[in-house]
């Protein structure tokens, strides 16, 4: 029952044929069972777990059918809760237990979804291999010699290893959506401030957004319906109608404009996984969809772009870990500027200490103009690119990573690791909703399909996304975790 | 060597909305240490800032009020540092695109000219928490009541020449953002600061000398001494062939002298940039509009109003109208007594002088605005002179008693009666023979001295006009 998708849980709940007690019963039997090897969660909420089980099933029981009630989902690290430690993948918040609530939480809590826990990922969502995490790495169920991806590794392993139903992620760069990939799984980012990032703790303010981890497009939409909407405690949440994302799953997509991107199917692209997406586009040829090439000239400025946006916003957002109000604090400081130097030189690891000395430098005096100002015209340049290219056409596909997942380790470089978002981050900084679907296997390993829509725009990439996985069985592949031990 | 000083002034007020600046906690002065402090306040990992309209607002009214440009869109900017009482690790505020752009006000010199200080800007911005180091010994201690609290920020132009001319230029800020009730502007409570920046020259000169900042002066008297202590010191610096320091110094009151704060800030570079939580804020003409549709009368126009409807002085006009509460005052007194002149008389003189002596705002005075008029009324009416008037007005601080009642209890009624006052006149013209005499041989300036002794005979009571008529008449 713990491999279904949530919406066939959720089909099994309301049939009866299962309880939501039983269902979290089974995956924490799952958790225990494979947590010690895959390392994808943090924390597991066992007794609140079953409470609010037991709590959904009274709700279903009095004729509440809300399609997640009792759905058992996990939390990406990152998003703050009331009753659990939110440690953001990191030492410097090893202790923290949130006074609150992330808004996330919250709709997911008043769905009636239960929580098992609070899954692992990079610390402070800096990295896109799950290996920054100050809880140690997260393991690949196809293989776990190989990273999951990241920064939301944990959920995206959580998910492929049916460690839970459906987990929440954060997608800055590609966080979802490149794990998503390495994983087999759908990985969903919707337009910045189509969910609220109150209580999820911010790296880059102006490309955080949160999504969701599932095994289906379908789940994806069922996720969105509860994650999504205006938010008054952040400004930067949309006041727009949310859409119902599950109702246009099944639109026809017979004359739907597909762009291809020359850009990413360009040098650096594996040939297995260029194969394998012009393989998957010919579903939605047979569907009634027309190809056709688009240009996103400025694309390969994208990672250089992030690279000093995201630390810049980073270095002012990781201020407040100082060690006067919360979390660690180290031994003994001789005086405050002790305090603050131990404190953050002992919390902080290394990716986060490198994001963190860029970005200032990058806001410096004297370097502001030549690195954060020009990053700034390079965004709007690299967004432009997208306007004119959706002039043409309705959505735009290409492959969600160059390379399915690595070796854990093997990627010493840090300029090797940031040119794996090299699809993904310029989603992020034209605020862009995007998915990545499982598009096949290379060498054995899953890979992705990275769908781009335009701004709000989440229910057509949801029904093109749903539309493939009617017709191919890739989201359906499962991780043979008995040999993979 | 003749030297000129140039002195600009950063001036914060704290805008007394009802919460915070990005957050919902109320923000009242005085409360228990860390009361007022939600999770957005402390820096909780995860919360967001949303923006107070109302501050917004508040600087508008400001920007309107010194006829400023008003930004259609601004801009909050973070700015970086790290210190215990900024929970964040940054302030936001608002550098390239502040909501007010330039404006000036008005000051009236000593001579009675009047002078136009340009203002640069003024932003809004979040204040930080404050450090507690007396009370703790070896550790210091973090309130965080007032982190966040709405500040605007008001740079003037180095067009300020000498210490008066400072203490004016605040004055008459601390006057319109009072009008305007914007802010509370208490320096003694620090919802009104100060930093002073100052700089000298060779008369005449035209490059800026390098400049000093002093900051956080918390009383009016204190920026005229810092602005003078500060002034000679650079005097004796470059006079000693020295050269002055660009640095932050402190004033201290009881020595009257400003002296190098250890200098934390010299190598800052608080790396600014675009506050990306928040949207830049955007209004349009409309919204502008209903502000200054709403705008209360100013200081200058109501000076100007004071001298054409009242025909008061410029100097009387401007003593009147330099709070709010005190032109509410004289209004409702020069209203109800009818006659503006001898009100004006009274609230500048009489008045003021008691409340100067006693430290006292007129809005706490003791004698209202209504019994004051009763009093001026009853000068007008003949019923007691302006000298008796003198005399009730003391009683009045101390009893509660009306106008009426205690000038019929102490029998202070002017006397009018014709015969009563034949009486008091028949008896100085049998005490004095001589100088009936020499009234009537023509020496005028004795009739003044008959009047005299006639008005002391009545205790002041006497009608002096009724006394001056009949001894003329009996004297002839």
């Amino acid at each position: 029952m713990i491999e279904k998708t949530a919406a066939e849980l959720s089909k099994a709940l309301s049939g009866r044929e299962i309880s939501s007690v039983e269902l979290t019963q089974a995956f924490l039997d799952r958790i225990r069972k494979q947590n010690t090897m895959l390392n994808a969660y943090i924390t597991v909420c066992e007794d609140s777990a079953l409470a609010q089980a037991k709590a959904a099933d009274k709700r279903r029981a009095e004729g509440d059918s809300s399609p997640l009630l009792g759905i058992p989902i996990a939390h990406k690290d990152i998003f703050c809760t009331k009753e659990v430690t939110t440690t953001c993948g990191s030492k410097m918040l090893h202790n923290f237990i949130a006074p609150y609530n992330a808004t996330v939480v919250e709709n997911c809590i008043n769905e009636g979804a239960v929580t098992l826990g609070k899954t692992n990922m990079d610390e402070f969502a800096m990295g896109s291999s799950n290996e920054t995490s100050f809880y140690g790495p997260v393991r690949n169920p196809w293989d776990i010699n190989r990273v999951p991806g990241g920064s939301s590794g944990g959920s995206a392993t959580a998910v492929a290893a049916d460690l839970c139903a459906i987990a929440t992620g954060s997608d800055t760069g590609g966080s979802i959506r490149q794990p998503a990939a390495f994983c087999g799984i759908t990985g969903f980012k919707p337009s910045y401030g189509r969910v609220s990032r109150w209580g999820m703790i911010a790296f880059a303010s102006s490309l955080d957004q949160a999504g969701s981890l599932c095994k289906s497009a379908e789940d994806a939409a069922l996720m969105t319906n509860v994650m999504a909407g205006l938010d008054k405690k952040d400004s930067t949440s949309i006041d727009k109608p949310v859409e119902n994302y599950t109702a246009s799953l099944n639109d026809s997509l017979s004359g739907l404009k597909i762009g291809i991107p020359r850009q990413h199917f360009a040098e650096g692209l594996s040939t297995e996984i260029e194969k394998g997406i012009r393989e998957a586009l010919k579903e939605y040829e047979k569907l009634g969809a027309s190809i056709t090439e688009v240009d996103l000239p400025n694309n390969h400025l994208s990672v250089s772009a992030y690279y000093v946006i995201a630390p810049a916003e980073a270095s002012a957002n990781l201020s407040r870990y100082d060690g006067v109000r919360y979390g660690y604090r180290c031994e003994n400081p001789m005086d405050l500027e002790d305090m603050y130097k131990r404190s953050r030189s002992e919390g902080f690891g290394d990716e986060v200490k490198r994001r963190i000395l860029v970005g200032t430098y990058a806001l410096s005096a004297g370097y502001y103009d030549a690195y954060y100002r020009k990053a700034q015209k390079i965004r709007r340049l690299i967004k432009n690119d997208f306007i004119e290219a959706f002039k043409e056409v309705d959505v735009i596909i290409g492959p969600t990573s160059p390379n399915t997942a690595f070796e854990l380790g093997a990627k010493s470089d840090p300029i090797s690791m940031y040119l794996e978002d090299i699809y993904t981050i310029a989603v992020n900084l034209s605020g862009l909703p995007g998915i990545s679907i499982p598009a096949g296997l290379a060498n054995g390993l899953p890979f992705g399909m990275h769908i781009i829509g335009k701004d709000f725009d989440e229910a057509k990439i949801l029904n093109i996304a749903h539309q493939f996985q009617l017709r191919t069985n890739w989201h359906l592949k499962k991780p043979n975790l008995e040999q993979a031990n | 060597m003749e030297w000129e000083s140039i002195i600009g002034l950063e001036v914060h007020v704290s805008l007394s909305t009802k919460s915070k600046l990005f957050s919902g906690t109320a923000s009242e002065f005085g409360a228990e240490p860390n009361t007022q402090a939600n999770i957005f306040d402390l820096a909780i990992p995860g919360t967001l800032p949303v923006f107070n309209n109302e501050a917004l607002k508040m600087a508008v009214r400001f920007g309107l009020a010194i006829g400023a440009e008003i930004s259609k869109r601004s801009v909050f900017d973070r700015k970086n540092y790290f210190y215990p009482d900024l929970p964040k690790g940054y302030q936001v505020t608002q550098l390239d695109f502040p909501t007010v752009g330039k404006g000036s006000l008005s000051i009236i010199l000593e001579d009675g000219t009047e002078k136009i200080i340009g203002i640069t800007r003024a932003h809004i911005e979040e204040n930080a928490g404050k450090s507690l180091h007396e009370e703790f010994s070896g550790q210091s201690g973090i309130d965080l009541n007032r982190a966040g609290e709405p500040l605007l920020e008001i740079v003037s132009e180095p067009e300020i020449n000498n210490a008066k001319e400072a203490v004016a230029y605040l004055k008459k800020l601390h006057s319109i953002v009072r009008y305007l009730e914007i802010s509370d502007a208490i320096m003694a409570q620090g919802s009104m600061r100060c930093d002073v920046n100052v700089s000298i020259r060779p008369k005449g000169g035209t490059k800026l000398g390098t400049r000093t900042e002093i900051k956080n002066i918390n009383s009016f008297r204190f920026v005229e001494k810092a602005i003078n202590s500060e002034i000679l010191r650079q005097r004796e610096v470059i006079e000693d062939g020295g050269e002055i320091q660009q640095e932050t110094r402190r004033y201290d009151a009881n020595k009257d002298t400003t002296s190098s704060m250890r200098n934390k800030e010299v190598a800052n570079d608080y790396r600014y940039f675009p506050e990306p939580d928040l949207l830049p804020v955007v209004i349009d003409d409309e919204f502008i509009a209903a502000i200054h549709s709403e705008l209360p009368e100013l200081p200058d126009a109501k000076k100007e109003r004071f001298t054409l409807e009242f025909g008061l002085s410029n100097y009387d006009a401007g003593v009147l109208t330099s709070t709010r509460e005190m032109a509410e005052y004289f209004e409702k007194v020069a209203k109800a007594c009818g006659d503006s002149k001898l009100a004006a008389n009274w609230v500048t003189g009489d008045l003021l002088a008691f409340l100067n002596k006693n430290d006292l705002e007129i809005e706490n005075s003791p004698i209202q605005s209504e019994r004051l008029a009763v009093l001026v009324s009853r000068i007008k009416d003949n019923t007691i002179s302006g000298k008796i008037a003198k005399t009730v007005f003391e009683t009045m601080i101390e009893d509660s008693a009306t106008v009426d009642e205690i000038i019929e209890r102490k029998g202070l009624k002017q006397v009018t009666d014709s015969s009563e006052i034949e009486n008091l006149v028949d008896e100085v013209i049998a005490k004095n023979p001589d100088q009936v005499q020499q009234l009537k041989d023509g020496k005028e300036q004795v009739l003044g001295f008959l009047v005299g002794q006639a008005m002391k005979l009545s205790q002041g009571k006497a009608n002096p006009g009724k006394v001056n008529k009949l001894l003329r008449d009996k004297t002839k």
